[in-house]
């Protein structure tokens, strides 16, 4: 190995690393406010990138179905729990939140495609298309037993991660997708030629990271999932619903999700399945952070990301099996240097 | 409510009777669903087609059952045995993956049912008790005609790299085996995932070795990954793949750094170019209208022709099996089994097929022209 190839690798795995960071800070956003370990993240990534395609061939996205069938069936159980509950005064609201602001979205896709709109705009659109499923997905699967334990919890997420896997397939069909690049743009570092792609990633990764520290520590919304993530009943004593916090986080973690996705698909081919083995390398860095800070998870995702670049040139058959077996030290290590923290107190 | 139920059974049962009697049943599985879906989706449009062009045998008709086996071998197993002992079927035909293929082939002699495997089957099958054949070319020869084509264009160092799975495998045992002393090398093995990201790390590796071409042993859309990272660093040597690559997403996705690349194919991929001599024109030709008809859309793969394909080697074994049995008969199952192996210089839009106790596979170089990939077309190299 000469130290150009070092350089190429190193810019490679900044550039892989800097897309698993975007996931794995939204992983731990998640799981700090609702203490779900949301496996189906990466399918979110990867159902924006098929979303953008289907823009760009000016074919409808499978992902309006999605939401649509998604929305009826949350309105749905919102309306049938608040009758249960005796509170029919709430239901023209649940009816808007579930329903109708879906449903907006769903038809300001449809009728901005008729216009072809350029590129930025697809963007903005594939995002605001992805934005309401993982809350959807939340009030459907999550609300229901938002008090299980984190166990629970987590088998309930891989579940979820094969159903959406299968309703890929039915929206999107089993071919990949690649998407144009979103720049054209070349340069030299040091002798070393770096894509613009890469650029934007790196930046959109940092840029992102920056939007989210300033979001906690400066606004009260910010602060009130903090206070949410670190005790659920004192914040309901001070007025704060778990379940609105959730909703927030679940929509923040879905625009990480979806700004990687966008900036994957140009560099990569991506299938209805891609997302898993994207998700998963990102849990693996927001592991290697402890599942609790955004800094380590960042770190940890572009560790992942520039092991991952490094494997693939050394030994291209074990890359994944590489990958995967930095966990084992990573829990000894960690294991043995925290002190257990309670997490199934009792409320 | 029960009295209902009972009436439809028996009405059921009336009509089942009355259509099994002298149809011809045929068990189709294929893979709709999984990661196998790219491929077995075309299988069942390509079956479509086939029943559009012929849907009977001498007078009888032919029944045709289909069922989806998302990809898993287990499933796969249970639609083989189902459509044996509950709908009777006279013959197999599936599916989209070797290891589901090999499943249901087991199936097959098992049960002694005559099966037309879609997918390619390795090994050598027990010639006093070979109740299956396999369509498409095998890899081997699929890539001895990719290896004798690098031959013919005089290249000498060859960089290889393809998927980590057992495709991957295949084609780099197959350039291997072509290995000599004067000629062709093969002097690097890297493999990538399909849902990888990124091979800038085996193409740095490949390119080290200063290679005159390099050969992919990919498939389908991602097949084209490597090629655009080659494009991203600069290579000019040639670049060579199998028909494994050959789809319209892996155009549309390697744009231009998969301008130029070299596949063995079926002559069906490129029908319309062919001359009007070769044996697979007018067949191909036929078979696209049907397609089209049957489907509503151009046929543009080579998967939909192998079941077509499968379906004119049983359809022409069947009209001389109808001779000496009844179908729906044990004695028909097996008269079928017979004539599938007795195939002799039998034309389809892939192949000659001569089949015969002892191999799956029953196609020589015939099955296999040299196509390259020209302002994203695929033209025809004689």
């Amino acid at each position: 190995m000469t130290a150009d190839i070092a350089a190429i690798l190193a810019i490679d795995g900044i550039a892989t690393g800097a897309v698993y960071a975007l996931v794995a800070i939204g992983t731990v956003l998640i799981f700090t406010v609702t203490r779900v370990i949301f496996i189906p993240f990466g399918d979110i990534a990867a159902f924006t990138a098929l979303t953008l395609a289907a823009l760009d061939a000016k074919q409808l996205p499978g992902t309006i179905g999605l939401v649509v069938v998604l929305a009826c069936m949350a309105c749905l159980m919102e309306v049938v729990s608040l009758a249960r509950a005796g509170e029919l005064r709430a239901v023209p609201k649940a009816l808007l939140f579930y329903l109708v602001l879906p449903l907006i979205v769903v038809g300001t896709v449809w009728l901005t495609m008729r216009f072809a709109p350029p590129m930025p705009l697809r963007i903005v659109l594939a995002l605001l298309l992805i934005l309401p499923i993982s809350p959807l997905l939340d009030r459907i699967v999550f609300r229901p037993i938002a008090d299980a334990s984190v166990l629970l919890l987590l088998t309930v997420s891989v579940a979820l991660h094969f159903a959406l896997v299968g309703l890929g397939l039915l929206f999107f069909g089993p071919e990949g997708v690649r998407t144009e690049p979103l720049t054209s743009m070349a340069m030299e570092i040091a002798g070393v030629h770096v894509s613009g792609q890469t650029v934007l990633i790196l930046t959109a990764a940092l840029v992102f990271s920056g939007l989210l520290f300033l979001f906690f520590d400066f606004t009260l919304i910010g602060k009130a999932l903090r206070a949410t993530a670190l005790n659920r009943t004192g914040a309901r004593l001070m007025g704060i619903r778990p379940a609105r916090a959730g909703t927030i986080a679940y929509l923040l973690g879905s625009l990480m999700a979806g700004v990687s996705g966008i900036l994957i698909a140009p560099v990569n081919t991506i299938f209805y399945d891609s997302g898993f083995l994207l998700g998963l390398k990102a849990f693996v860095g927001a592991i290697v952070g402890g599942m609790t800070s955004y800094p380590g998870a960042a770190l940890g995702a572009f560790g992942v990301g520039l092991l991952e670049s490094f494997a693939s040139f050394q030994s291209s058959t074990l890359k994944d099996v590489i990958v995967f077996s930095l966990l084992i030290p990573v829990l000894l290590w960690r294991s043995l240097a925290s002190h257990h923290s309670e997490e199934e107190v009792e409320e | 409510m029960r009295k209902m139920l009972s009436l439809t059974a028996l009405l059921g049962g009336l009509v089942a009777a009355s259509t099994a009697q002298a149809d011809i049943t045929i068990g189709f599985v294929t893979s709709l669903s999984g990661p196998g879906s790219s491929i077995g989706i075309p299988y069942g449009r390509g079956i479509q087609a086939a029943m559009e062009y012929k849907n009977e045998v001498n007078g009888e008709k032919i029944k045709l059952i289909q069922l989806d086996d998302g990809s898993d071998p287990s499933a796969a197993t249970r639609n083989a045995r189902k459509l044996i002992e509950e709908e009777k079927v006279d013959l197999l035909i599936g599916t989209a993956t070797a290891p589901s293929t090999i499943a249901m082939m087991a199936v097959a002699t098992e049960l002694k049912v005559p099966m037309i495997a879609v997918s390619p089957v390795i090994g050598q099958p027990n010639p006093t008790d070979q109740w299956g054949i396999s369509v498409p070319q095998p890899a081997s020869l699929l890539v001895k005609v990719v290896a004798d084509r690098m031959k013919r264009d005089a290249m000498k160092n060859i960089g290889y790299i393809g998927f980590s799975d057992a495709w991957g495998d295949l084609v780099y045992n197959g350039a291997k085996a072509v290995e000599t002393e004067d000629g062709i090398k093969v002097l690097t093995n890297e493999r990538y995932a399909r849902v990888d990201t990124s091979v800038t790390g085996q193409i740095l590796k490949v390119l080290a070795v200063r290679p005159d071409a390099v050969l992919i042993g990919g498939s389908g859309t991602q097949g084209a990954l490597p090629l655009l990272a080659l494009g991203e660093r600069g290579f000019k040597g040639k670049t060579y793949g199998t028909v494994a690559l050959v789809n319209p997403d892996f155009v549309r996705v390697g744009g231009k750094a998969a301008e130029g690349i070299q596949v063995s194919a079926g002559p069906v991929i490129v029908a319309e170019q062919l001359p009007d001599n070769h044996f697979a024109k007018k067949l191909a030709l036929e078979f696209r209208a049907a397609y089209q008809k049957a489907n509503n859309l151009p046929s543009t793969d080579g998967f939909s022709a192998y079941s077509f394909d499968g379906w004119m080697i049983f359809t022409s074994a069947a009209a001389r099996a109808l001779k000496t049995a009844k179908p729906g008969t044990v004695e028909f199952r097996k008269a079928l089994r017979d004539e599938i192996l007795n195939t002799k210089e039998l034309s389809g839009v892939h192949a000659v097929y001569n089949f015969k106790p002892g191999a799956y596979h029953g196609v020589d170089e015939r099955a296999l022209v040299i196509v390259r990939l020209v302002n994203g077309a695929w033209t025809y190299q004689p």
